[in-house]
């Protein structure tokens, strides 16, 4: 059977450099040859990763791919996009746990994080021998990251932590937790090492979703830390958003790997599939189906690129993203619902992949910003007015 | 020391091949390239070299623009420098015509080693390799499924017929061509892919290797008269019917030829 290719409809490879399509092709070549034989042990078991391949994608760079220095790679926003994208089509979990490692770990020690923080975490994050959470999210404050309950509190020279954060992805793989906490300072950023007294996980189990992905609670009783462990530079809630801004960027070009990989499936399937005398793909419903997930996925490569360029100039805005995760996520989910259906009733085994995406597609929908929420920042983009 | 290996960009082995329609070659637009498999682990060989000690590892290639793809990639998996033969006065060149322009830059090289694929995924001709040893003057071997580093010679096992091997050892300098298989070929990451944009990729035209008229279509003397695609044979037989009458007849026909 042929391998895998990416849909290029307009002929967008002609608008990247040789550096991008190769980053592209290698993590295609990565997830294909050692990803997608091992994926469905994984989903089977729930809550589990394939933590064998964490050094490969060390050595790949896929860990803060576009950060600069510190053993990272210094890619572009485009190469880096390319990446996250080659690694959803393998599986979200996949993609989230890069997302998490290098846009929620590495990159705030490497934008708000002291020297001694980044020249501690950020070579050792890089090449997977640590690996790394982010601590936002509350049982009770999700969307509303601002009303959240964990206090830091000083004692001394140093700070005091309790709390508990939820719906953490690699919470219990994690050396080192980013964990956000409101001090009488306002919102900071705090590094907890995984051995620190007072400081537990516990892993979420029965997830639909993500099964590929560990998703962790982490709770924190009396946690002290040394002033050394704050991230000097994080001031208020702007800090962990601007780490969701990157994070949600990687998730714009994730999910049109998602949509291609269940797009690419459904085609092969439904020219090979005979329905009442001829090929599923000849009939005329089928083509709607698949030229409307053409045309959305065309639509949604657009979108990435030009983020990806705006955001290599310097002239990002973060609702921009919000436009690009909100869309992209939210036809990949369309997408890989019509490949299911297409499938019939092949489509509800994990001998096909299209199921696995559109149930991890249904947490990427309402995580890093639900797509309500990133609705309501254009709204309030268009209009001025914040609504509720 | 230094290691030369060459390096074909040869048709994706999923592109779709038409023929042109001269009917010598297949249509070259729209269809995707990639290393010669072969020359992957060639490649490969020379990067493990480079691993283990201090090593120049040098790739070289022949085509069109397309082949800066297929450099940078084996840049980006390690190798130091690149040496891009593009020229259109090579094209329609035969095996030798190929041989004489790698053999060109060996000579400016002087490796200690030159690794090459065992022979190409498109041509199939396994020429080039003894052509190019043959025309620098060294000792070679091909098909080695194993190579093992000495000071001065490399202890080679290569496959003979049958699943049985042949230990050589060759003298360095020398060339080996290799058979897929021989190691695990690493993947170019994407520091080095970075990294390889600001290694060097020399263009050389035929002119620049002093080879004026003596490569390309006019010295060829081997041409290809004409390319096509493999001719049903008079005993093929094709079975038709639903699927249930097809491996009835399958079946049938199995038992008729005494297979089972």
């Amino acid at each position: 059977m042929a391998e895998y290719d990416s849909v290029d409809f307009l002929q967008l490879d002609e608008l990247l450099s040789d550096e991008e399509k190769l980053a592209r092709n290698t993590v295609r070549e990565f997830v294909s040859r050692e990803f997608l034989p091992v994926v469905q042990e994984h989903i089977r078991r729930d809550g589990s990763f394939p933590m064998e391949l964490v050094p490969t994608m060390a050595e790949l760079g896929l860990f803060g791919a576009n950060l600069h220095g510190y053993g990272c790679a210094g890619m572009n926003n485009i190469a880096y996009g390319l990446v996250m994208q080659e690694l959803e089509r393998g599986d979200s979990g996949l993609r989230s746990f890069a997302s998490v490692q290098g846009g929620l770990v590495m990159y705030p020690i490497h934008a708000y994080g002291s020297d001694t923080q980044k020249e501690r975490w950020l070579p050792e994050l890089a090449a997977g021998r640590a690996i790394g959470c982010f601590g936002l999210t509350e049982p009770d404050f999700g969307s509303h990251a601002g009303g959240m309950l964990t206090k830091a509190e000083r004692k001394g020279d140093g700070w005091v932590l309790n709390g508990t954060k939820r719906w953490i992805t690699n919470g219990s793989l994690a050396d080192v937790a980013v964990v956000w906490a409101r001090s009488r300072d306002g919102i900071g950023g705090f590094l907890v090492e995984r051995d620190r007294p007072g400081f537990e996980t516990g892993d979420m189990k029965g997830k639909f979703s993500l099964r590929g992905s560990v998703t962790s609670e982490l709770f924190l009783r009396d946690v002290e830390l040394p002033e050394e462990n704050r991230l000097p530079s994080a001031a208020g809630l702007k800090a962990p958003l601007s780490c969701l801004t990157q994070a949600r960027y990687g998730i714009a070009w994730g999910a049109l790997g998602a949509a291609m990989a269940c797009y690419d499936e459904v085609v092969r399937y439904t020219r090979d599939r005979i329905v009442q005398g001829g090929p599923l793909a000849g009939k005329q419903l089928t083509q709607e189906k698949l030229a409307d997930m053409l045309t959305e996925i065309t639509k949604g490569q657009l979108l990435a690129l030009r983020v990806a360029q705006l955001k290599d100039a310097g002239k990002l805005h973060h609702t921009m993203v919000s436009m690009a995760k909100r869309n992209n996520v939210d036809i990949a989910l369309q997408i890989a619902r019509q490949a299911r259906d297409l499938l019939g009733a092949n489509g509800i085994v994990d001998d096909y992949q299209s199921m696995r995406h559109m149930v991890n597609l249904e947490t990427v929908r309402t995580y890093e910003g639900t797509h309500d929420i990133h609705t309501l920042i254009l709204g309030e983009h268009i209009t001025g007015m914040r609504a509720l | 020391m230094k290691i030369m290996v060459c390096l074909k960009q040869v048709p994706h082995q999923d592109a779709r091949l038409d023929i042109d329609s001269a009917g010598t070659w297949i249509q070259e637009s729209n269809i995707k390239f990639e290393i010669n498999t072969y020359d992957t682990y060639a490649l490969e060989e020379a990067l493990r070299a480079k691993d283990e000690g201090e090593c120049e590892v040098v790739v070289v290639s022949i085509g069109p623009d397309r082949t800066t793809q297929a450099l940078r990639t084996a840049l980006g998996m390690g190798a130091d420098r690149a040496v891009h033969i593009k020229d259109e006065e090579a094209d329609g060149s035969d095996a030798l015509g190929l041989a004489k322009l790698l053999a060109a830059v060996a000579k400016e090289e002087s490796p200690d080693t030159i690794f090459t694929g065992f022979m190409s995924d498109d041509d199939n001709f396994a020429a080039v390799p003894p052509m190019l040893a043959e025309l620098v003057g060294l000792p070679h071997t091909t098909a080695a499924v194993k190579v093992v580093r000495g000071d001065s010679s490399l202890t080679v096992d290569r496959e003979t017929e049958g699943g049985s091997y042949e230990v050589v050892e060759l003298p360095l300098p020398c060339l080996v061509s290799v058979q897929t298989g021989i190691n695990q070929v690493r993947y170019a990451s994407l520091k080095g892919i970075m990294a390889a944009k600001k290694k060097p990729l020399d263009v050389k035209s035929v002119a620049d290797l002093g080879l004026s008229g003596s490569v390309g279509a006019g010295a060829a003397k081997v041409k290809i008269e004409k390319i096509a695609p493999p001719p049903k044979g008079d005993t093929a037989e094709l079975l038709e019917g639903s699927t249930d009458e097809v491996v009835a007849g399958l079946v049938t026909k199995i038992k008729e030829l005494g297979l089972l």
